[in-house]
C-alpha cells in the first residue's frame, strides 16, 4: 500500500500504521513524499514492513515495536528514539541522538551519524557504517554500539554497561570509558552484528572494544574525577 | 527555539526566483519561530550609491520623504510596507548621523551596496506577504523566524542584525557572555540599538571584518570569544558562512547542488527546493566554519 504524504496528513498516515486493520492481510507499506516531516512512523507496534522514500525530520520511527522500517534518505534528530524492538534501517545519514534511550531492536545507519549517537541507550543494538560525532554513547546503559568509521570527542562518556566497537580512530574517550580486551565471545557477537547489517568488507578482528572502567558509577569515597 | 534559513545561488538562472525560494523556507520555519521574522536579500547592484533599509514604524511616509529630502538632496526613496529603501551618494557616516539626529522614531535595519533588510513582528507568513518577498530577486539571502527568549518581541529584537556595510547575521541559540562583550565593543566605538545577544555577535563580526580579517578568520576567532549556544548564518556582499558552536545543540542541515547551497534549521524548510532530493545533504560539524563566495 502506498501512502503519499503530499496528499495525506501525517496524522492519518501514522494512524493507519498504528491501528492496522487485522482483517486485512496488508503488511507492506511505502511512504512517498515525506518532505522532512517529523515523527513519521512513530509509535508503530505491529509486525510490518515500511519503506520511506525520501528524507525525514525528527524522531522518525520513535518508540518502534516489532516493525521493520527502512528510510531511503537522511533522518533528522532522534531516529528510533526509545525503540523497544524491531528494526530501523537508515540508508543515508542520521542527525544527532540517533537511537537515544532505545531499549531494544536493531538500528542500522548506512551513512554517518552526528553527535550523541546512542545517548543513554538501554539495550538497543546500533550499527553505523560511517562515523559518529562527539559524545556518542553518552551515559549509555546496555546494548551494543558498532561503528565502522571514526568516533568524535568524548566517546562513551559516563557509560554503564554498553559495549562499544569502533573500527576507525577515536578522537578522545569520555570519563570512565576505556579500551577493553576483545575476547572470543565479543568477536562472535560482533561477527553476528556485521552479518545482520550485511557488512562483508570489514572483519570483526579489525575493531577495538571500549567499555566502562566501572569507577564512576560504583560509589567510591576517594573517586578523584 | 527560532528557525534560520539561507540560500546562496551558484546558477544565475535562479536569481529571479530567489525571493520565492526563501519565502517558502521562512513560512515553513514558522513552526520554530512564530513571533517575528526577517530577511536580508543581496542583489549585487552596480553603481556607487549606498542603500539604507529603514523601518519608519508608524510615521507618515510622505512626511518622512519630504523631511528627508531637506537633508539629502539626492535621496531616492522606495517604500515597501513600513520599511523604506533609501539610495544616496552621500557618505555613510553623514547619512547615519542625519538619521540618528533628526529621525529618532525610525530605525536603520541595515545598509550597503547590495543588501536590503526587512524585519518585523508577526507570523513569518504575514511578514513574508507584507514585504512581498516573493517578488525579490538576487544572488543570496538569509532569513530568520523568531521565538523570543532573552529580549522583547520588537522590531529591534528581530533578526537579521546588521552592524556593518553589507553584513548581516541570523542566530539560533543564546549567548551567555553578550553583556561583557557589548561593553568591550562599545569601547571600540561600535553602536548597539538593542539589548539583544545576537546584535553583539553581529557587532563582533563587523569589528573583526573592519580590522581586515576575512570571514573565515573572524568566525574562527568567534569560536573562542562567543560563549553560548549558536548556529549562525552570516552574509556578506559576495557570500555567506555557517558556524555551529562546539556542543552543537542547535540544529542545522545543508543541501548543496550544482545550482545552489541552502541551509536551514530543519530539512523540511528545504523540501520544496528544486532537485533537493538529489542534493548532497549533510549536517555542518560542530566548531567548523563553512563558507561560500567570499
Amino acid at each position: 500500500m502506498e501512502l503519499d504524504l503530499k496528499k495525506l496528513k501525517l496524522r492519518n498516515v501514522n494512524d493507519t500504521l498504528q491501528n492496522l486493520d487485522r482483517k486485512k492481510n496488508e503488511r507492506d507499506f511505502t511512504i512517498i513524499n515525506p518532505e522532512g516531516n517529523h515523527a513519521v512512523c512513530a509509535g508503530l507496534n505491529k509486525e510490518m514492513n515500511v519503506t520511506i522514500k525520501g528524507h525525514v525530520g525528527y524522531y522518525c520511527a520513535g518508540m518502534n515495536q516489532k516493525a521493520n522500517i527502512t528510510i531511503e534518505g537522511n533522518v533528522g534528530t532522534g531516529v528510533a528514539e526509545n525503540m523497544m524492538s524491531g528494526k530501523v534501517h537508515v540508508k543515508g545519514n542520521a542527525s544527532q541522538s540517533a537511537g537515544a534511550t532505545a531499549h531494544g531492536g536493531l538500528l542500522i545507519i548506512d551513512g554517518d551519524a552526528s553527535s550523541r549517537c546512542g545517548i543513554s541507550m538501554k539495550g538497543v543494538d546500533i550499527v553505523v557504517k560511517g562515523s559518529v560525532g562527539h559524545m556518542s554513547g553518552f551515559m549509555s546503559q546496555s546494548g551494543n554500539l558498532i561503528v565502522c568509521g571514526d568516533a568524535g570527542e568524548a566517546l562513551g562518556d559516563s557509560l554503564y554497561e554498553t559495549n562499544i566497537y569502533i573500527r576507525g580512530k577515536v578522537k578522545s574517550l569520555g570519563a570512565d570509558c576505556i579500551e577493553k580486551k576483545m575476547d572470543k565471545k565479543h568477536l562472535n557477537k560482533l561477527k553476528k552484528f556485521l552479518k545482520d547489517a550485511e557488512i562483508k568488507n570489514f572483519k570483526a578482528e579489525s575493531f577495538k572494544r571500549y567499555g566502562s572502567a566501572r569507577k564512576l558509577y560504583n560509589f567510591k569515597i576517594d573517586n578523584s574525577y | 527555539m527560532c528557525g534560520i534559513v539561507g540560500i546562496y545561488l551558484k546558477n544565475e538562472k535562479l536569481n529571479n526566483s530567489l525571493g520565492s525560494l526563501l519565502a517558502e523556507m521562512l513560512i515553513n520555519m514558522g513552526s520554530r519561530g512564530p513571533d517575528s521574522a526577517g530577511f536580508a536579500i543581496y542583489n549585487n547592484e552596480k553603481g556607487e550609491k549606498l542603500k539604507y533599509s529603514i523601518c519608519i514604524n508608524n510615521l507618515d511616509y510622505e512626511n518622512f520623504k519630504k523631511e528627508l529630502s531637506e537633508y539629502l538632496d539626492d535621496a531616492d526613496i522606495r517604500k515597501n510596507s513600513d520599511h523604506v529603501i533609501l539610495k544616496t551618494k552621500k557618505k555613510a557616516n553623514d547619512v547615519l548621523k542625519i538619521l540618528k539626529d533628526h529621525f529618532k522614531n525610525t530605525s536603520l535595519v541595515g545598509y550597503g551596496k547590495s543588501i536590503e533588510i526587512f524585519k518585523q513582528v508577526g507570523s513569518p507568513n504575514d511578514v513574508v506577504k507584507k514585504f512581498n518577498l516573493n517578488k525579490y530577486s538576487g544572488t543570496h539571502a538569509i532569513g530568520h523566524t523568531r521565538m523570543a527568549t532573552e529580549s522583547a518581541i520588537t522590531t529591534d529584537g528581530s533578526h537579521p542584525y546588521s552592524t556593518g556595510e553589507d553584513e548581516c547575521l541570523v542566530h539560533n541559540g543564546s549567548l551567555s557572555n553578550h553583556n561583557n562583550l557589548r561593553r568591550k565593543l562599545k569601547k571600540k566605538g561600535i553602536n548597539f540599538d538593542s539589548e539583544n545577544d545576537t546584535e553583539v555577535a553581529a557587532g563582533y563580526i563587523s569589528n573583526h571584518l573592519a580590522n581586515k580579517k576575512n570571514l573565515k578568520e573572524t568566525l574562527n576567532d568567534g569560536l573562542r570569544d562567543l560563549d553560548g549556544f549558536y548556529t549562525f548564518i552570516t552574509g556578506t556582499r559576495n557570500g555567506f558562512a555557517v558556524l555551529r558552536d562546539e556542543i552543537a545543540c542547535k540544529p542545522a542541515v545543508i543541501a548543496e547542488t550544482k545550482d545552489y547551497v541552502a541551509i536551514a534549521s530543519e530539512f523540511q524548510a528545504m523540501a520544496h527546493l528544486p532537485g533537493v532530493n538529489n542534493a548532497k545533504i549533510f549536517e555542518p560539524e560542530p566548531g567548523v566554519v563553512y563558507s561560500w563566495g567570499s
